[in-house]
């Protein structure tokens, strides 16, 4: 004899949750997180330099947090833009979560910031696992990586609201094939907006602001096909703004995990009946 | 890679569910894992023997139950299995308003308290069965 417990939990919801908090707490600040997710070295810290200088230049109240697993470099290298940044060790860890970046905002995020940008560990996996409290979320990937990122790493790039090209001066050199790439982003998350940039040339700079901006305003961010899962799916709620699910947060990420229930009801099974919900995949 | 997190969230979740009391010795765990929840199993079970070291569930077998990607277009009613990299524009009218029936689960749907069962034995290795196929 023994007792089966049937309950419906997803494993994340606790970071969901955290997030879905931390979100609703900055809008009411008037902040808005942008979570940036890239392979190492492809280039978001020379982009998000670039971004946080031109804010700056137009007045935007920006600030950075940079994660990296050990080195202050790019928090060196992004105070450059002349905005508050600070950077987040993780001590090994591949990826952040939810209640890390609270922790950092705590008496140092300057009231009245627009918008908080968030370099993410650079790792394609486990990040995009990850709600960090964002309205936006983009992925980005440069030329030299191969046309077929977004299929080899699908949940990252399934779940961007915005899919950033960097590096892209050296397209040619690097035989980028621009059509393939989109056409494989466009197989893991139909509809997302795929933008071309070069933060050496100049080319392309000041999109990320713009759309992050747009979110801030408001406007709806795009929601992937990835994202629209259970009961939320089709209710176009957008990121941020949504009706919260049953999880119980106030909002709603758009890369969503399916958050389902938390009720449990206990009954008591025999041992032949063993352990419920089995398939045979 | 994050399955350390993601077994360390499990044992959390477990070891405060109220229907588990928090001391019921638990000796399985049946988790729901979607085909596009961006998690390794192999890696999960050896991150969740670990992490379930000096808790309730130490012992206890992790159960996996794979859930394959199913997606639906609403416009055109195709519905289709994803596969993995998934799938996610319509194959029938190409169009990108679908939306994901399943495939990103990550879900605790059970727990196995073995009141009578043989218990970890504090001598050998932790058991973890590779079940599904």
């Amino acid at each position: 004899m023994c007792r089966v417990v049937d309950l419906q939990q997803a494993v994340l919801v606790k970071n969901d949750e955290r997030a879905g908090t931390l979100r609703a707490e900055l809008a009411a600040r008037g902040t808005t997180v942008i979570n940036l997710l890239s392979s190492p070295g492809s280039g978001k810290t020379e982009l998000l330099e670039a971004e946080l200088a031109l804010a700056a230049s137009r007045g935007v109240p920006v600030a950075a947090l940079t994660a990296d697993l050990a080195t202050e470099h790019d928090a060196e290298r992004l105070a450059r833009a002349g905005v508050p940044v600070k950077q987040v060790l993780t001590d090994g860890l591949c990826h952040l979560e939810a209640d890390m970046v609270r922790a950092q905002l705590e008496g140092w995020l300057p009231d009245g910031t627009r918008l908080l940008f968030v370099e993410n560990v650079g790792n394609l996996v486990c990040p995009a696992s990850y709600d960090l409290g964002e309205s936006l979320r983009v992925v980005l990937a440069s030329v030299t990586e191969g046309e077929d990122k977004p299929l080899k790493y699908p949940t990252a790039f399934g779940l961007a609201q915005l899919v950033v090209v960097t590096k892209d001066d050296i397209a040619e050199a690097a035989g980028f094939d621009e059509e393939a790439f989109r056409a494989n982003v466009r197989q893991v998350n139909p509809g997302v907006e795929v933008v071309l940039t070069s933060a050496r040339r100049g080319t392309g700079l000041g999109l990320v602001l713009d759309r992050a901006l747009a979110v801030a305003a408001g406007e709806q961010a795009h929601r992937p096909v990835m994202a629209r899962t259970g009961e939320d799916a089709g209710t176009d709620t957008g990121t941020g703004t949504g009706t919260g699910t049953e999880a119980g947060s106030g909002t709603e990420s758009a890369h969503g995990h399916t958050h389902l229930h938390t009720r449990v009801h206990a009954h008591p099974h025999t041992q032949a009946a063993g352990v419920p919900a089995r398939s045979q995949s | 890679m994050h399955e350390m997190s993601v077994a360390v969230a499990m044992v959390e979740q477990v070891t405060e569910a109220p229907a588990g009391d928090g001391h019921a010795k638990v000796s399985a765990v049946v988790l729901r894992l979607g085909e596009l929840a961006g998690v390794v199993a192999d890696s999960l079970r050896f991150c969740f023997s670990l992490a379930c070291a000096g808790t309730v569930l130490e012992g206890a077998e992790l159960l996996i139950d794979h859930v394959p990607g199913r997606a639906r277009c609403a416009p055109c009613g195709a519905e289709w299995a994803t596969g993995m990299p998934p799938q996610l524009c319509c194959p029938q009218c190409e169009g990108g308003r679908a939306e994901l029936l399943a495939g990103r689960e990550m879900q605790i749907v059970a727990l196995r308290h073995g009141e009578d069962g043989p218990g970890p034995d504090p001598a050998g290795p932790v058991p973890v069965h590779a079940k599904e196929s």
